[in-house]
């Protein structure tokens, strides 16, 4: 057995020839973070779907997409307000028929030139049923969506939306199908992006190595570990980068994330993992940002069921309502990284945009005592339980929901008022949600599309809406939503939201939780480190050295 | 030997087409993965519907599987949500996780049973007791601990290494990873490598061959671990389909983007392709090493013959 020998022999100079190139690359890890000059490293996650803007619908796609496209509209990453990027002039007499002019000079990074023919042709690809695109529904508002994305999925009649019409190089106009008077300011949302010629001449390509507008351009590419984003030199816009790049590695997790920060190996974790928020302060110092972004988390209810939709149940749900001690909760569970809600929106839409501060008023205050009165009232617990639907795969939203549920089991003196319904997935749980098997209250979270008090309001409680999951349906509430989207006058428009506001507060259609903060750490060698309001970091302002 | 290794190739078909269809189902029981794919809110009606036939999703399940195995034999893994074909999927994940298990297997060989000689031919002493200890608490940790520990210590506190492992994933950058991941493998072959020799110790051939006045160096290497190899052998041969398909804890802690990362990601987003896909794969893989691992023992023991 002379083989076996040396195959031993052989495979113990192969692990001594491993343990040497080891200690090698682990010295030169440590000497220091070069990525090359001004280079920010930073994590990411594996975007869900394909990188197309009308086609990405969560933060990670929605990240580079900010970086690498400028649309009509840009939310200012501090305020949040809307601001003219793209737009010359946005101009309607009506509320409807709007005449929107795209400022000359732009490019995209390959050289062509933007105009309102790319838009349109953006726009077009967005609302076609063809091309599965998933924020396809934010077409819905303009005129002919039904013909090229009809609702029972049956055969489209038109490829082109019938509502936009290309006037000349730089102007078109749009068409709405009703009255939407914050439109303009919609316009930011990144499925609202304009598209080159190459998207549509080589689709393939292009997603492989996606070009825009933006102040980045891709580098390189690999899907499932890397983006490499460098400066475009040559971008047109006044928020240029501060930066030569931005590298966006994929994480396997957040806790590898926040390791590799406190090593030295990465600049920026736009997600300091739950179990490390005791930490970071003393880890980070100031270099920990937790500031508020627009999510709000709420508790909705299945309106479907009977037991939910009889008369008096309101006050079921607002003592329920009552019977959650938010401020704990956010204390000791979340670290301080949620704030106890008051209103249904979110503080980011700033007093002008329409966030009113205790608006929720009595009924979001823990109140025990008031709690079991008002249940008593409303006919106690329908079914004498309710358990608290949630999927148990991401987020750990198992820690809260038995901290709700043991905040109200406290309240009402009733150790079986409240238990958690863990499901599996996050796919189970929607697909739970759609076929409308909820038997009682369900996690609900809602991450802004754009800052307007609109987006908080119509998609979540208009009767039959894209989100609205709970199918709380109230006359009033859709009679005032309508005539704040065709008020004219942003200010009275936001103050009809806040009244159609009212009436989701006092029929307490969900109950609000908590404001939801976005979270960041980076190293030493970074500066002028923020997020915006949807929680992703202003990359562009990052400061290097 | 040649008949003996069609009739276990031919064993592997009825065992591939239950395990393909096994995880089809269990996948699918899941649920409807599109419900997930549009985030927090619904997914407008008729681009879920277009969607689910795009993916194949509209058909009933006994037809997805025969439309999937079919298209299996074409070489053709599906697609993944985000757009990318399964075998691009596997192409980048697989050598990453191959290369892990490398080092892992070499680390239970090397380490394994050079303690597992050492403390079986000491039987008692001192070393024996200290390192069967030892094997003992590296079972009775869990594999995350391990790593999270070394990733701390090594990779933070002290720099030696980065706690993630980068893109290429080379040889050098997965010691530390295939040591957690060997860790336990590597104390089961040190224990039952030891168990083995000090029993063969006794035998009647190694007493022959000292009688005969070989080398101590001889008896040792050619016929006392020969033949206490066998089982060892079994068990490394078998868990190099564990290692592989456990290894998803691992390349979580060491942000290795490998089979355990994928297969993940397709669990959460509830993606049968890239699941059965993977998990297809890694049955085969599973199968081949115990194929190897029987054919192996021909070699180590010339009295095990195969008709």
């Amino acid at each position: 057995m002379r083989g076996a020998t040396h195959a031993t022999w052989a495979a113990c100079a192969a692990a001594v020839a491993l343990a040497a190139t080891a200690c090698g690359s682990g010295d030169s890890g440590s000497s220091g973070g070069g990525d090359g000059s001004g280079v920010v490293s930073a994590s990411w996650g594996d975007p869900q779907n394909p990188l197309e803007p009308a086609n990405t619908n969560e933060v990670q796609g929605g990240k580079v997409l900010d970086m690498i496209f400028r649309s009509l509209k840009r939310y200012n990453p501090e305020t949040g307000a809307a601001e003219d990027m793209l737009a010359q002039k946005i101009t309607t007499s009506d509320s409807q028929n709007y005449t929107i002019t795209v400022k000359s000079g732009w490019k995209f990074s390959n050289g062509e030139a933007v105009t309102a023919q790319s838009f349109v042709d953006a726009w077009n690809y967005g609302a076609s049923l063809k091309n599965n695109q998933k924020n396809a529904y934010f077409f819905g508002y303009i005129d002919g969506y039904d013909k090229t994305h009809p609702d029972d999925g049956s055969k489209q009649t038109a490829d082109t939306l019938s509502g936009l019409k290309v006037v000349d190089a730089n102007t078109f106009t749009v068409k709405l199908n009703q009255k939407f008077s914050t439109f303009p300011d919609t316009l930011g949302y990144p499925a609202f992006a304009p598209l080159p010629k190459a998207f549509f001449d080589d689709h393939d390509a292009w997603v492989k190595k996606p070009v825009g507008n933006g102040p980045y351009a891709i580098d390189s590419y690999t899907k499932g570990s890397q983006m490499a984003l460098k400066k475009w030199d040559a971008y047109p816009g006044t928020d240029k980068a501060e930066n030569g790049g931005v590298t966006l590695k994929v994480y396997t997790d957040n806790n590898t994330a926040y390791t590799d920060l406190l090593a030295g190996n990465l600049d920026l974790v736009d997600d300091v993992p739950a179990a490390q928020l005791k930490n970071v302060k003393s880890d980070l110092g100031d270099r920990y940002i937790n500031t508020p972004a627009g999510i709000i988390q709420t508790l909705a209810f299945p309106f479907y069921d009977p037991k939910w939709n009889k008369s008096g149940v309101e006050k079921v749900r607002q003592g329920l309502s009552m019977a959650i001690n938010r401020k704990q909760i956010t204390e000791t569970i979340f670290q301080k990284t949620r704030t106890p809600a008051t209103d249904w929106t979110s503080p980011v839409l700033g007093k002008e945009g329409g966030f009113q501060d205790g608006l929720c008023g009595d009924s979001c205050d823990y109140n025990p005592s008031e709690a079991k009165k008002l249940v008593k009232e409303g006919g106690g617990l329908p079914g004498g339980q309710v358990k608290i639907t949630y999927n148990a795969d991401t987020g750990s939203h198992k820690e809260w929901v038995d901290a709700v549920c043991n905040s109200i089991n406290n309240a009402l003196d009733n150790d079986k008022a409240c238990v958690g319904n863990p499901v599996g997935t996050f796919a189970d749980f929607r697909n739970q949600i759609t076929d409308k098997k909820m038997s009682g209250p369900f996690r609900a979270g809602w991450q802004m599309d754009y800052p307007l008090i609109q987006n908080f309001l119509q998609p979540l409680y208009y009767t039959n809406a894209s989100s609205n999951d709970g199918k709380w349906s109230n006359k009033n509430f859709d009679k005032l939503v309508d005539e704040a989207n065709a008020e004219t006058d942003t200010a009275k428009a936001i103050q009809t939201f806040q009244q159609a506001e009212e009436v989701v507060r006092d029929n307490m259609a969900a109950i609000p939780l908590w404001y939801q903060n976005g979270s960041a750490g980076y190293a030493e060698r970074l500066s002028e480190v923020k997020l915006n309001p949807f929680s992703v970091p202003v990359y562009n302002e990052i400061k290097v050295g | 030997m040649g008949r003996y290794v069609l009739r276990r190739l031919l064993q592997m078909i009825p065992v591939f087409i239950g395990a393909t269809l096994l995880i089809f189902l269990m996948v699918n029981v899941m649920g409807d993965p599109i419900a997930g794919l549009c985030g927090d809110r619904q997914c407008d009606p008729a681009t879920a519907a277009q969607l689910k036939k795009e993916f194949g999703l509209d058909k009933p399940v006994w037809q997805q599987y025969l439309t999937y195995l079919g298209h299996i034999f074409t070489g053709d893994f599906g697609t993944a949500f985000n757009g990318q074909p399964v075998t691009e999927l596997m192409a980048t994940a697989f050598p990453v996780t191959i290369r892990l298990t490398i080092v892992a297997i070499l680390f239970e060989i090397v380490i394994g049973i050079t303690l597992g000689v050492v403390t079986g031919l000491r039987r008692g002493r001192p070393v024996d007791t200290s390192v069967l200890l030892l094997t003992l608490v590296v079972i009775s940790v869990p594999t995350f601990v391990t790593g999270l520990l070394l990733q701390l210590l090594l990779g933070v506190e002290w720099g030696w290494i980065k706690p993630s492992v980068s893109t290429e994933a080379t040889f050098g950058e997965l010691i530390v990873p295939g040591l957690v991941l060997a860790s336990v493998s590597l104390a089961y072959v040190t224990r039952l490598t030891r168990t083995s020799i000090a029993e063969n110790k006794r035998s009647d051939y190694v007493r022959t061959a000292v009688a005969k006045g070989l080398p101590r160096r001889r008896v040792i290497t050619r016929h006392l671990l020969r033949n206490s190899l066998i089982p060892v052998v079994t068990f490394i041969g078998t868990d190099i389909g564990a290692l592989m398909g456990g290894a998803i804890v691992t390349e979580r802690i060491f942000n290795i983007h490998g089979v355990g990362y994928q297969l993940y990601q397709g669990i959460l987003r509830q993606n049968t392709q890239t699941v059965v896909g993977f998990v297809t794969v890694l049955v085969l893989v599973f199968l081949v090493a115990n194929l190897l691992v029987d054919l192996l023992y021909a070699v180590l023991d010339p009295r095990i013959r195969y008709a």
